[in-house]
């Protein structure tokens, strides 16, 4: 079996990679994607959590995780869309009309 | 050999999520993280949890996914190429906070130690433990989530909607 360490390491890195490319890139659409990347990998730590003791209640939470990222997916790109339509533009650097 | 199938599945996911933050265009990137999704749920079934390793597929690689795809097809965003300044930085930053998380993940828990006698026995039941857990103790979070996405659609519904129809 797997040493269950392997499997936090893994969601560890997977969240620093999403949340990277959350600064790094300028894409709306692509930030929003490593947003859903981090969801995942903390998803992945919730499970082996839940294995590692046994108990069904961090799936629970996964299972709500799932259902607000859903909720999320659907309200954040229906925000793109309409930012595009007036912004006419999808790089967050060019989206600063709220800068102080 | 659950070795083998760990690092083959953790090599794919990690190098699907490289992918979704280093491709040029937005297509590449949401099919990388299909890629990236899909290895998690293997992970996920690994782990004996197959309830939410189906549900992962569906809801995520399935629904959430084929939205994005949508909405990239439809607003047709520009090709981004990222430069090798971008790159150093990512490396720059991502290499210090993943020994950073990854120690405090595997360090601050005080993990019960698991035995190969225990690990197949753990979660057997899966759907029907979830199922019961999910309708007796997590009732009223569950009913509340059906207002969580009523107001989700809503909410989609009438930001996309132009003014003057």
């Amino acid at each position: 079996m797997v040493p269950i360490e392997y499997y936090l390491a893994l969601s560890a890195l997977l969240f620093v990679i999403g949340s990277a490319g959350v600064i790094l890139r300028r894409n709306v659409i692509i930030m929003f994607m490593c947003i859903e990347l981090m969801l995942n990998a903390v998803n992945l730590t919730f499970i082996t959590l839940s294995k590692v003791w046994g108990q069904v209640d961090g799936q629970i939470i996964v299972f709500f995780v799932m259902t607000v990222t859903a909720a999320e997916a659907a309200v954040g790109l229906a925000l793109i869309v309409v930012l595009s339509r007036r912004a006419k533009t999808l790089d967050a650097d060019q989206i600063d009309s709220m800068k102080w | 050999m659950p070795h083998l199938i760990f690092f083959g599945l953790a090599v794919i996911a990690l190098v699907g999520a490289f992918l979704v933050v280093l491709a040029p265009r937005a297509v590449y990137s949401a099919l990388a993280l299909i890629v990236c999704f899909i290895a998690t749920a293997g992970l996920l079934l690994q782990l004996g949890a197959q309830f939410m390793a189906f549900l992962q597929i569906i809801i995520y690689a399935g629904a959430i996914m084929v939205l994005f795809l949508f909405v990239i097809m439809l607003l047709d965003p520009k090709t981004e190429t990222v430069s090798p300044n971008r790159l150093i930085k990512f490396f720059v930053l991502i290499v210090p906070l993943g020994i950073l998380m990854t120690l405090l993940l595997i360090n601050n828990f005080p993990l019960p130690s698991i035995t190969a006698a225990n690990w197949n026995s753990i979660m057997a039941d899966d759907v029907r433990s979830i199922g019961n857990s999910l309708f007796r103790d997590y009732l009223l979070p569950f009913e509340v989530t059906s207002i969580l996405i009523l107001v989700a659609i809503l909410g989609a519904v009438v930001l996309t909607k132009r003014p003057n129809q």
